[in-house]
């Protein structure tokens, strides 16, 4: 623990701390452009420069200097305020004065320093330098004259997302970064370069032009496009969000946001339902909202209801529509749209249990029918960390495919679950944090299930302190929906099978509903997609960025989001629909208010008003023992495409066709 | 005058063979086993008995360098000694001279320096240019393993060690250490951070020193004639005998072993054939390759060559790569023509550095023509204190120096050139 003094200030900080980690733990400002806390240190810009006693009579970069017992740190002093200003006009030289057209303008770092160290004129007489364009895909917009060369862009790619398709090329002041031979960056978090990019040499291609930072509504959120609940702040402007950017937590998606995460809401304001639509002679045609209560009175289902929910609910909308229809006299209630039946009677049989933070300390791991670079990337950066930091070792059984580490491929075969090879036995049995993964979608094969919860014994899963066994679902909704009982013995076919005469469909669009064909249908969602489509009756909810909501993820984590804009047109949030559809039907729900419905919903599951990690307590069904056989499949057929929100999204159309289709987008010529 | 049999290169102009077997006539490779005998500690002792100073330019004690290596691996983590060749200076040639006519100096150096850092092989890294130099140094790694000298149980001696030679690609930051073991890794010559310096994580993160092509060539000769015999000649702190390289306006340029701190008169009457035009037609030098300061005239003339006596200059020994100028020189010229070399070699990694040597060489080219403004010079002056100190590795300090030092000097030289080409005398631009 060295003791030093930052300008007169003395700190204590943990051995290996850096100069600038003590200077900030004393409270001082160090700026600095290629310094980032989740990358390795590069030292390259040089504008964290302080004065270092004892120390050779030139300031020090902070970032890279170890903080030693004794050092006397000076952060203020003449020696230092001239480097950094040297630093400083160096940067601006070649830096194009376009901060006016620039995206970046208003929260670029180089701008706010340049105010602190920056010149107030210009002392370079020469020409400046012009870079040649760059393509990095659908996400990142590139203008690289403004590029200061920090390297950030090339280690997060390098480091984080795994894809070394960020490089420098050339030398001297004709350094340029590109992309490997000009081809879009292949990862799912390319978006996060922008938010790294201390200037505006990479911003947000869909975001271009859109509005200034400071004339955006800023709204803490979570996350609805994997389980694994982002933390995600919502800038809108007007009765629009505009961009979706990641908050930090550490215990959940650090500081990065997948481009599912960041860019699918431009589809929040494409194919709309904005009012509510009745099927007429076989054609949905606009209606009043009481018309379309009328005709869903109509049905006099009676107890013969069920409610399906979708994969982006909030838990106060599925507990709104379980109070109706549980009021109604059913328990029909089902979230596994695609026809998973596997056994709920242990929540933490189901739960990704070993958190998603401590899957970084993992030393073995062991996929099972899982694809998490699309269906969790943000647990799978995690992985590849404790891949980059402790060797761990990653095997899986499943389709190959890249995971951005190094995987061992047992192959795609579920009776392996029943006898691992010796190799994998031995990796475990010398393993202090094992960790499985077993994709919910691989749970759809008969005895899996089972299988994997066997293997706890089998593989050590479960030591003091810690708990390997893990189930990675990719839908947002599922373990609210699993808490508050949208699971049925026998899955959606066993609810199909009894027929219900009115069916709610909460915003499931990836529902066969053919099983429904004698269902009288009602849509609740905020999409036209194909829930919409094969709807006897649609009632336009709001999507997750109009509500505020409560979501958990699928680590069992309690989080709340708020509403950033108001459902458009005549859409309202889909729990005042389930109110003022229960009036007309007779079973007027107990709850006139959002407070009042959330309460209820506490009331019924304490743990939905505990943010944080749910306790589920840990018990493993006993389930009958089937020889697992059978192909694994992964769930995800498409990382862009996978919910409403997403298909309406021009940008994560595109993503889709350029990135996994390979079909190449001409630029328009300017 | 250093006499003939105490000179260490005895082939540097090629009079002979390079091969091993006119190499060994030569006395290299002679008992090679005996001098490994001495131990590892010893040898690295008589080393620094000798005051060796590394000749590649910084002068830090080469013998002390060899003790920060490990003395013995703790994790299982071999060492790794690399050996610069990537001679890339302006003015600089006797890595190359060495190469060429006496591998096998350069050899059996690196086996015995290689054992007494206890590395597990030599990596050296030759300048991508040097393509005939490469060839005779691929072939005389291939004697030496043929006759047994290099490879498992290296001359009998029960050590392993091998040598590999590695082609650089041309760029002149791949000779700074860090840089050169990141390109030996395959990876951008880019210099790293230090710490950790490279005896502790240096090439794929194992204890690495990182030798001077001469500093290596030097030892196996200390070592048979004995420390005393080397630090007989030079002068305190500056020991033994050196490759002196001339170039420039004097009448004979060459390349040649004298002692540390022969004066400069010296040097050049005896082998250079003196000044071209005579010593009043000296106009200054640059003493120690393209990197460090020039020295005028007046001040060169007496002056003792090496690392102290130059540093007292305001200047540095370097390599001992001596350009000498006469007053035919376009001294601004000359000096913005190394300011583009700079500007080209930049790795382009730190923002000083990238940035300030393309502003350094554009100013310098206009002062080159006058076309400029008086206090552009203090200007420049600024701006090369703002490169000088604030960067990663020393390219950024190499490229200021040359600026600074023409200043120093030849500000009247710039001056003149500005108000010539503005068109006015002095008087004139004051009467405004």
């Amino acid at each position: 623990m060295p003791k030093l003094t930052v300008d007169g200030i003395e700190v204590e900080v943990p051995a290996g701390a850096t100069v600038l980690q003590a200077c900030e733990a004393a409270g001082k400002e160090i700026p600095r452009f290629c310094y980032h806390e989740r990358l390795s240190i590069a030292g390259n810009c040089r504008m964290c420069l302080v004065e270092v006693k004892p120390g050779p009579p030139k300031p020090q970069a902070s970032c890279a200097l170890p903080a030693a017992d004794k050092q006397e740190i000076f952060t203020t002093s003449p020696m230092v305020k001239k480097a950094r200003e040297g630093v400083m006009e160096f940067l601006l030289i070649n830096h194009p004065l376009d901060c006016p057209i620039c995206d970046q303008g208003g929260e670029c770092d180089l701008q706010d320093q340049s105010i602190a160290y920056g010149k107030g004129h210009s002392r370079f007489a020469e020409n400046k330098r012009a870079v040649t364009e760059k393509y990095m895909g659908p996400i990142v917009k590139t203008v690289m004259t403004r590029c200061i060369q920090c390297t950030r862009c090339v280690r997060f790619a390098e480091e984080v997302a795994g894809v070394e398709e960020i490089g420098a090329l050339y030398r001297g002041e004709n350094m340029q970064i590109t992309s490997y031979l000009e081809h879009a960056i292949t990862s799912e978090l390319s978006g996060n370069v922008v938010d790294l990019c201390p200037v505006g040499a990479l911003t947000s291609k869909p975001y271009a032009f859109e509005a200034r930072p400071w004339e955006l509504k800023k709204t803490p959120a979570i996350d609805v496009m994997d389980a694994v609940g982002t933390n995600i702040r919502l800038d809108s402007r007007g009765r629009q969000v505009l961009r979706a950017l990641p908050r930090i937590n550490e215990d959940v998606n650090e500081e990065w946001a997948s481009d599912k995460t960041r860019h699918a809401v431009d589809g929040l304001v494409r194919r709309r339902l904005d009012r509510p639509f009745v099927r007429v002679d076989g054609r949905l045609v606009e209606a009043t909202w009481e018309r379309a209560f009328e005709a869903i009175k109509a049905v006099n289902a009676g107890s013969s209801v069920a409610a399906i929910a979708g994969d982006l609910l909030d838990a106060e909308t599925m507990y709104a529509a379980k109070s109706l229809v549980r009021a109604m006299g059913s328990d029909l209630l089902e979230g596994r749209q695609t026809g998973l039946s596997y056994d709920v009677s242990s929540l933490a049989a189901l739960n990704f249990n070993t958190t998603i933070a401590a899957v970084e300390r993992a030393d073995v791991v062991l996929l099972v029918g899982t694809n998490l670079r699309w269906e969790a990337p943000l647990v799978n950066t995690r992985i590849r960390k404790a891949l980059r930091k402790g060797n761990a070792k990653v095997f899986a059984i499943g389709p190959e495919v890249d995971l951005t580490y190094k995987v061992e491929w047992l192959g795609n075969d579920a009776a392996l679950l029943a006898g691992l090879p010796q190799a994998v036995l031995d990796a475990f049995k010398g393993a202090e944090r094992p960790v499985l993964i077993v994709g919910g979608g691989a749970l759809k094969l008969d005895g899996v299930q089972a299988a994997s919860l066997a293997l706890i014994e089998t593989l050590g899963l479960i030591k003091d302190g810690w708990n390997g066994y893990n189930v990675l679902h990719f839908s947002a909704a599922r373990m609210a929906g699993l808490m508050l009982g949208y699971a049925q013995e026998g899955g959606i076919a066993a609810l199909a099978a009894k027929a219900p005469k009115l069916a709610f469909f909460l915003g499931a669009d990836e529902v066969d509903y053919g099983r429904f064909a004698s269902s009288f249908k009602v849509y609740v969602g905020h999409h036209g997609d194909a829930g919409a489509a094969a709807a006897d009756v649609v009632l336009p909810g709001a999507a997750y960025t109009e509500k505020p909501g409560t979501y958990v993820n699928l680590e069992g984590r309690v989080q709340r989001g708020g509403r950033a804009v108001f459902p458009p047109g005549d859409a309202r949030e889909d729990w005042s629909i389930f109110r003022a559809l229960s009036a007309v039907l007779g079973c007027t729900l107990p709850f006139d208010s959002y407070e009042a419905l959330r309460a209820a919903m506490i009331a019924e599951v304490p743990a939905l008003g505990v943010e944080g990690l749910a306790d589920y307590g840990w018990s493993a069904p006993s389930l009958p023992s089937i020889a697992p056989s059978g192909e694994f499949g992964y769930p995800i057929q498409d990382f862009y495409l996978t919910n409403a929100i997403c298909r309406a999204s021009p940008t994560m159309v595109r993503c889709s066709a350029e990135l996994l289709h390979g079909q190449s987008y001409a630029e328009a010529a300017e | 005058m250093l006499e003939d049999k105490d000179r260490i290169f005895t082939n540097v102009y090629g009079f002979q063979p390079w091969s091993i077997d006119a190499a060994m006539k030569r006395g290299d490779w002679d008992n090679t086993k005996d001098l490994m005998a001495r131990g590892q500690d010893a040898i690295i002792e008589e080393i620094k008995a000798s005051g060796l100073r590394g000749r590649g330019g910084a002068g830090f004690p080469t013998g002390m360098k060899w003790s920060f290596m490990p003395k013995e691996s703790k994790d299982g983590r071999p060492s790794f000694l690399v050996i610069n060749a990537d001679e890339s200076e302006p003015g600089s040639c006797k890595d190359r001279e060495i190469i060429r006519h006496d591998p096998h100096k350069l050899i059996e150096g690196a086996l015995i320096a290689g054992y007494a850092m206890r590395a597990r092989a030599a990596y050296i890294y030759i300048r991508g240019e040097f393509i005939r130099e490469a060839e005779t140094l691929f072939a005389a790694v291939a004697e030496a393993y043929a006759k047994g000298f290099l490879g498992k149980n290296a001359c009998g001696s029960g050590y392993d060690f091998d040598v590999f030679v590695h082609r650089g690609a041309g760029a002149y930051i791949c000779g700074e250490e860090t840089a050169q073991i990141e390109s030996l890794e395959g990876k951008k010559g880019q210099p790293r951070l230090k710490p950790p310096f490279p005896a502790g994580a240096g090439l794929y993160g194992c204890p690495t020193t990182v030798n001077n092509v001469e500093s290596i060539a030097v030892a196996p000769t200390i070592l048979r004639r004995g420390a005393a015999w080397f630090s007989s000649f030079g002068n305190d702190n500056n020991k033994g005998t050196k490759l002196f390289q001339i170039s420039g306006h004097v009448n004979k340029p060459c390349v040649v072993e004298e002692t540390m701190g022969v004066p400069f008169r010296e040097l050049i009457e005896k082998h250079a054939g003196g000044i071209r035009g005579g010593w009043d037609n000296l106009l200054a030098v640059i003493p120690g390759g393209s990197s460090v300061p020039l020295v005028p005239a007046a001040q060169i003339m007496d002056a003792p060559m090496d690392f102290d006596g130059l540093k007292a200059l305001g200047s540095g020994l370097g390599t001992a790569a001596v350009i000498v100028m006469d007053k035919s020189t376009d001294i601004v010229r000359a000096i913005s023509r190394i300011s583009y070399f700079y500007k080209h070699e930049s790795c382009g990694q730190c923002t000083p550095c990238r940035e300030g040597t393309g502003w350094m060489w554009r100013v310098m080219e206009r002062l080159r023509e006058g076309n400029a403004e008086l206090h552009e010079i203090d200007m420049l002056q600024e701006v090369t204190k703002q490169v000088e100190g604030h960067t990663i590795c020393a390219l950024g300090d190499a490229a200021a120096w040359p600026i600074q030092g023409l200043i120093r000097h030849f500000r009247p030289e710039i001056e003149r050139r500005i108000n010539e080409r503005n068109g006015a005398a002095p008087l004139a631009v004051a009467a405004e």
